[in-house]
């Protein structure tokens, strides 16, 4: 870490001097987390979801192995070996229910975790290799919940492979070709299914080493904060250890008890009962939908319903993928120097308008594709695109924003009843 | 530059997505999709009170009984129930004993292969045996009840509906879509996603099964017995499940207590 004030590691221990001399592993691991990293006073509780992010994996990651130990990726095997962990493996209940949620938790923890970074604005500089880092590990997270998905080979499993796979045959001449390259065969069948579990199974192990270097390029700057101004010295910051381990190991406390209120008692609430019945390629579901966390980005797909010199189908798969690589470009879309949203009116209102925006593509993606369904999805789709690519650039040259505190420390005591960021840029100048 | 390339981009979604809109909007305008006789028929399930339902739930091993013998007698003509094995009888409360002579005396047998003879053969099931799979030949697609109230919606509530549900088809029906008469062999049932299906009402009469613990057998009961039981199919471990949740959020509703308390503490003299 960069900061002059940060503390050093001494061991007082001598196993543990011996250990530094040759592995300094616990050095490491005391400047990462520990007492080595000095952090921002003033964090608020959305600071908590990366340490919730990285419980959420350990957690997927720790029941996904025990279950690959009794699961079997055949077609015909499948569905009955997911059956099978559920009624005769010791707690396979549990693990098989925890696997599923924790997947959904996953995800409600790194949607508040990118939304926390969209409010603070913590993909600007010079944190923008931390965003484009987290937007790799988004994607990694994507796919391999989709493959997933597919594993248990239920209805909804076999069809969500086969419109996904789809995908991939918009694309002009060659599509056909790449689709049954990678599927293996012209329909989902037992080859996907085995290259899915084995991708299924390496992916987390690469998102685990992309979040190393989501940390690593983290330190180098430091984390942002509220203000979203930067660390001046030292009263700003207090060590990590034992203060934000302190702060998340309540929030950590709280996120089980959510995690465990779904498990227990609302196992199958974010499920689709069609993935109860097993995959049956002749039998095609009334309304296939992904996951609730692909709704918003599969009512992109579904919003471009007319050709317009390219077909439908293209456009929409070139739609949802770009809603999502979009973000690779966003720290330079936006180019106004002010972080924090609480100090960019504008800013905050139109970030608030996407917010709702996101939640009703959201509804509409887990929808029927009726008429008043597709019509909100192409409004709301337009605002998408429209909010990140032709708003955000012009709102970011044309805002004026609010004066910023000096330092993080007189943000934190004018809240507690000392003079206001306001007064003080006024005494400023 | 990335600035003026993104506007662009943005500009051609939007436009796009305006055009696809536009034709949207003007073919609800001058051909408006009709109301099908399934928007207007299909009925959403009644509501179903059982022991299992809620945070509470549990199973009433009794009712679970009652409907095993609903499903032995009446359904276990043409639904399978494959995930389910005959020593999970034990825990609806069957002796061993019981659930052997269960096993032995199902009318279905288990199919076995002679690898040195090549010979097809059957033998009678054992408890550690799964309930042999039904083989149907008639008409429709008989499916196998051991995942049916988790793979439908509001599943115990569509089981009970549908299994009381049959009607004859209302007059306003088909005076409004004459097309959508009932085919031969099938029957009307609005709780049914298409309106008619292939299944014969399967509980006909009050007292078609009589049960030996007193219970009055009308239709309603023999429906909402048959759905407890396949609840239990499908979730075995439901109760447990449950005393364990209470278990674990006890526990960590003292740990964040705890956790808590110690970032109170380790905070108290920085203000933040």
């Amino acid at each position: 870490m960069s900061f002059p004030w940060a503390k050093h590691y001494a061991p007082k221990n001598p196993l543990m001097q011996w250990m530094d001399e040759r592995l300094p592993l616990p050095r490491l691991v005391y400047n990462a987390v520990g007492a080595g990293y000095p952090v921002p006073r003033n964090l608020n509780y959305f600071w908590n979801f990366g340490v919730l992010a990285g419980a959420a994996l350990g957690i997927q990651i720790i029941t996904g192995i025990v279950l690959a130990m009794h699961y079997g990726a055949t077609g015909a095997g499948a569905f009955d070996s997911v059956e099978h962990i559920m009624r005769d493996v010791n707690a396979g209940w549990f693990l098989r229910y925890a696997h599923a949620n924790g997947a959904s938790m996953f995800f409600i923890v790194v949607y508040i975790h990118i939304f926390r970074g969209l409010f603070y604005g913590s993909y600007k500089a010079p944190r923008e290799m931390v965003w484009l880092l987290g937007v790799v590990i988004f994607l990694l997270m994507m796919a391999t919940a989709f493959m997933g998905y597919v594993l248990p080979w239920g209805q909804m499993s076999f069809w969500g492979a086969q419109v996904i796979t789809g995908f991939f045959s918009a694309i002009p001449g060659v599509g056909e070709t790449v689709r049954v390259w990678l599927l293996g065969g012209y329909a989902p069948g037992e080859a996907a299914l085995n290259r899915f579990f084995s991708l299924h199974y390496l992916l987390p192990f690469v998102i685990a080493a992309v979040i190393i270097l989501h940390i690593w390029a983290l330190h180098i700057p430091g984390s942002n904060n509220p203000t979203g101004v930067e660390v001046k010295g030292e009263q700003d910051t207090v060590p990590f250890h034992p203060y934000y381990t302190a702060k998340d190991g309540f929030g950590l406390g709280v996120f089980l008890l959510l995690f465990v209120a779904l498990v227990f008692f609302f196992p199958n609430a974010l499920g689709h009962p069609d993935n109860y019945i097993p995959a049956n390629s002749l039998s095609t579901p009334a309304h296939i939908v992904p996951e609730w966390y692909f709704w918003p980005f599969y009512a992109i797909l579904r919003a471009f319903t007319s050709d317009f010199i390219l077909p439908a189908k293209l456009w929409g798969v070139l739609a949802m993928f770009g809603s999502i690589l979009l973000l690779f470009f966003l720290p330079w879309l936006d180019s106004s120097p002010v972080r924090s949203a609480n100090y960019r009116p504008v800013f905050r209102t139109f970030f608030w308008i996407l917010v709702v925006d996101v939640l009703i593509l959201g509804k509409c993606g887990g929808s029927p594709a009726t008429p008043f369904y597709v019509i909100l999805s192409q409004i709301c789709a337009g605002y998408y695109f429209a909010h990140f690519l032709i708003i955000i650039p012009i709102i970011s040259r044309a805002e004026r924003p609010r004066p910023l505190p000096n330092s993080i420390t007189e943000a934190v005591l004018s809240k507690h009843g000392g003079t206001s960021p306001a007064q003080t840029a006024l005494a400023a100048e | 530059m990335v600035r003026n390339l993104a506007m662009l981009v943005g500009a051609a979604f939007v436009t796009v997505l305006a055009w696809a809109l536009f034709w949207t909007v003007e073919g609800q305008i001058t051909d408006p999709a009709p109301k099908t006789v399934v928007d207007e028929f299909h009925l959403q399930p009644k509501e179903i009170e059982l022991e299992s339902n809620g945070v509470f739930g549990k199973f009433d091993q009794r009712q679970l009984q009652r409907g095993f013998q609903v499903y032995k007698e009446v359904c276990s003509n043409c639904h399978s129930l494959s995930h389910v094995a005959f020593r999970d009888l034990s825990q609806i409360g069957y002796s061993d004993a019981q659930v052997k002579k269960i096993a032995a005396d199902w009318g279905a047998k288990q199919p076995t292969f002679d690898e040195k003879s090549g010979d097809h053969a059957e033998r009678p099931n054992i408890p550690s045996d799964h309930f042999p799979k039904v083989y149907y030949p008639g008409t429709g697609s008989p499916p196998d009840l051991s995942l049916i109230t988790k793979a439908r919606e509001e599943g115990p509530a569509y089981v009970h509906s549908l299994l009381t549900g049959y009607a004859p088809q209302p007059a306003a029906l088909l005076k409004k879509f004459p097309d959508a008469k009932t085919p031969d062999g099938a029957f009307y049932n609005p709780y049914f996603a298409n309106l008619n299906i292939a299944m014969p009402p399967p509980l006909t009469q009050d007292g078609q099964v009589q049960y030996l613990d007193g219970t009055k057998p009308t239709v309603d009961q023999m429906a909402k017995d048959v759905t407890a039981f396949l609840v239990w199919t499908a979730e075995p471990n439901l109760a447990m499940r449950h005393t364990a949740g209470f278990a674990a959020g006890i526990f960590l509703l003292i740990f964040c207590f705890l956790a808590w308390g110690a970032y109170q503490n380790v905070w108290r003299d920085v203000k933040h």
